[in-house]
């Protein structure tokens, strides 16, 4: 039996535009449920109809097996982290961390030590006499966790709860808020806009666009299935190019303008039609030297050095193609370039509707994954 | 215009050293309001002072130094400990409930629910509502026979209340209307300050389970500290100064029993041309405000929390 489960639920205000449709979702306990999409895409609003602070227009929604459409808030017993922390500035730490066990009735001792065992875990020990003003803001967002674990609740909903710290801060509590919740098995609905953050945290994750969903799985089944255009353009980074492709006799044209050879393997693990989306994730444009055969002769647009890799842009057409190079690239604008591009590693989508028609058939990592 | 002598003036700063220093460019900015400052608000008070320590002609010219001799007679003076004292109850009466009031209101109409903002505009309407045309209001509700207030009495089978006449009920009737007049002000502010308050910070005690008065006191009324503390302190200045209300409705009768410490002042200068013993009163007044207001600030200080 699912912790959380939700069956064709609608929410709307007016009763005309529906801010969420057709959701269907199951979060197993302690299961890190991450949900994911642009501003704007309901995410938030899913978050708080399960949280008790928006009411459901139709569909149902159950927690533990029991229908909670109107349930309040309170007997859902769970826990709530904001983005703004929510911490009351009047009150201590202790006071911030302890909020709302008075109304639970638990009693003094033990209030005690949860807060000490929570204080312990976050590394709070030494500030609980002071005010949130006087903490940092990887503090604050501690306090507010610390909060979530004294209640106890088996559930805990987090709306964007990291969006407000600088990005190293972020990754440090991306790691921390995981290690806390398979510490605890707590069932956790994690909301953000972030897709490194759903990638890196999730066991699943579902994509929200307008309101529907666009796919749910496991970060890898969304990173090497997409299910739609949004989907691919959405999880990774950097994005995964995208353009229209067209097959002709000497191989697939990108944009009417760049042509990719096809062997006649490749050409017979193409999906039916003759006119598709493709996508094509930076890290498959592989380099190659003039002599090799059946590459591709683009123009450099710029480059971003990394580092530890080289991200070069070119154009296809109207399109701006990102490649992902390991290692140290010198390249100038307007250099020539001879690439690598292999119709088996393209992700195939359909021309109108944008749904997947082939996904790619190899996976560049996948190996490693398996090894 | 502005533009092109700016530079000038501060070229001039600059270059010509040696020579007498030009006053600086802000100086000039200040100068409208010093002065406006100094001759209305500056002057007046150290004249108070002194005069506060001179007999007086009706004229208001300082004929002779009676050095604390103003003060002494006032504090010897029956008239002057009642007005005194009469300040105080006022005070009393008006300013917490003033606030309790207006508090009550915002928080009953801070929710966004369809036609809150009829009750937001009525609750806040006294706040554009002239002193002198609000004690006209109040006297034709007050008139001990054709007054509304009265015909209710009479319907629910009363005697018809002397409400302005009456010693028992002027400082009552008095203290109501400043109410009604001063809960437009302090409802806008304390409104202005609810709806800085994040929702999450509601929201956290809806998931807790905390009820209306939970929330009240331990989210809405720390929340909104500051603003409380700001129509707390300006309410008491206000009722310590009290002037209009009575002008209008009492001239500090029946009895003396409405004579407020300013009204009693304006009486004493402007009608009775004691310019001395009214500038010490004045003082008085001074010194009381500050002192009020500073004990309320210490008092206070612990409770307020500023984000």
């Amino acid at each position: 039996m699912s912790k959380i489960e939700i069956r064709d639920l609608t929410k709307s205000y007016d009763g005309k535009i529906n801010i969420l449709e057709g959701i269907d979702l199951d979060v197993n306990e302690g299961e890190f449920y991450v949900l994911v999409g642009p501003s704007g895409c309901g995410k938030s609003t899913l978050l708080r109809i399960i949280a008790g602070l928006e009411q459901i227009t139709a569909g149902t929604l159950k927690i533990d097996g029991q229908v909670a459409n109107q349930m309040l808030p309170k007997d859902r017993n769970l826990s709530m982290v904001f983005q703004n922390y929510a911490l009351y500035p009047h009150m201590t730490v202790k006071d911030n961390i302890l909020f709302g066990l008075d109304v639970r009735k638990v009693p003094k001792d033990e209030q005690l030590r949860r807060l000490d065992e929570a204080a312990e875990m976050l590394g709070l020990s030494q500030y609980l006499k002071r005010k949130p003003r006087e903490l940092s803001g990887g503090q604050r967002q501690r306090v507010a966790l610390a909060r979530s674990v004294c209640s106890q609740s088996p559930i805990c909903l987090m709306d964007e709860p990291l969006s407000n710290l600088d990005a190293k801060l972020r990754g440090q509590m991306r790691n921390e808020i995981r290690r806390l919740q398979k510490q605890l098995g707590l069932t956790v609905i994690y909301v953000t806009h972030d897709q490194v953050e759903a990638m890196t945290m999730g066991d699943r994750i579902m994509v929200l666009h307008g309101g529907k969903i666009q796919q749910t799985g496991t970060p890898l089944e969304l990173y090497n299935c997409p299910a739609n255009t949004f989907v691919a353009g959405f999880i990774g980074s950097p994005q995964m190019n995208l353009c229209q492709a067209k097959l002709t006799e000497q191989g697939l044209v990108l944009e009417n303008d760049l042509v990719i050879p096809l062997t006649l393997e490749e050409r017979r693990n193409l999906p039916q039609g003759t006119r598709w989306q493709i996508g094509v994730r930076a890290e498959q444009i592989e380099p190659a030297s003039p002599a090799q055969e059946g590459t591709c002769l683009v123009y450099a647009a710029s480059t971003e050095m990394m580092g530890n890799e080289t991200q070069v842009l070119f154009r296809v057409g109207d399109v701006l193609f990102t490649a992902r190079w390991a290692g140290q690239y010198m390249i100038d604008p307007g250099q020539r370039l001879h690439i690598r591009l292999s119709a088996d590693d393209f992700h195939f989508f359909d021309l109108d509707k944008g749904s997947l028609v082939r996904p790619a058939l190899h996976i560049k990592g996948q190996a490693a994954l398996t090894a | 215009m502005t533009y092109e002598k700016m530079p000038d003036l501060s070229l001039a700063q600059t270059g010509e050293k040696g020579r007498k220093k030009p006053l600086p460019v802000w100086v000039i900015y200040l100068l409208p309001s010093l002065l406006i400052f100094a001759l209305f608000t500056i002057y007046p008070f150290l004249k108070t002072v002194v005069t506060s320590f001179f007999a007086t002609s009706t004229t208001g010219e300082m004929t002779k130094f009676v050095g604390l001799q103003n003060y002494i007679d006032l504090f010897t003076n029956a008239n002057y400990l009642q007005s005194l004292g009469t300040t105080f109850l006022y005070t009393l009466l008006t300013v917490p409930l003033t606030v309790i009031l207006s508090l009550l209101l915002a928080v009953l109409s801070a929710q966004d629910r369809p036609g809150m903002g009829v009750f937001r505009t009525i609750f806040s309407s006294t706040m554009g509502i002239s002193v002198a045309a609000g004690s006209v209001f109040w006297n034709l509700l007050f008139h001990p026979t054709a007054g509304l207030l009265n015909q209710v009495v009479q319907w629910m089978g009363g005697k018809p209340i002397g409400w302005l006449t009456d010693t028992h009920y002027a400082i009552f009737a008095i203290s109501a209307v400043s109410i009604w007049m001063n809960l437009g002000f302090s409802y806008l502010v304390l409104m202005g300050g609810l709806k800085n308050i994040d929702d999450s910070h509601y929201e956290s005690v809806e998931i807790v389970g905390g009820g209306f008065f939970y929330r009240l006191r331990k989210v809405t009324i720390p929340l909104i500290s500051p603003s409380l503390f700001f129509v707390f302190t300006t309410s008491l200045i206000n009722a310590f100064q009290s002037f209009g209300l009575i002008d209008m409705l009492t001239s500090g009768g029946p009895n003396n029993t409405t004579n407020l410490m300013v009204y009693k002042l304006y009486q004493d200068a402007f009608v009775n041309f004691r310019f001395g013993s009214a500038s010490a009163q004045g003082i008085i007044l001074f010194l009381l405000i500050l002192l009020i207001s500073q004990l309320q600030t210490k008092l206070t200080e612990r409770l307020v929390t500023y984000q």
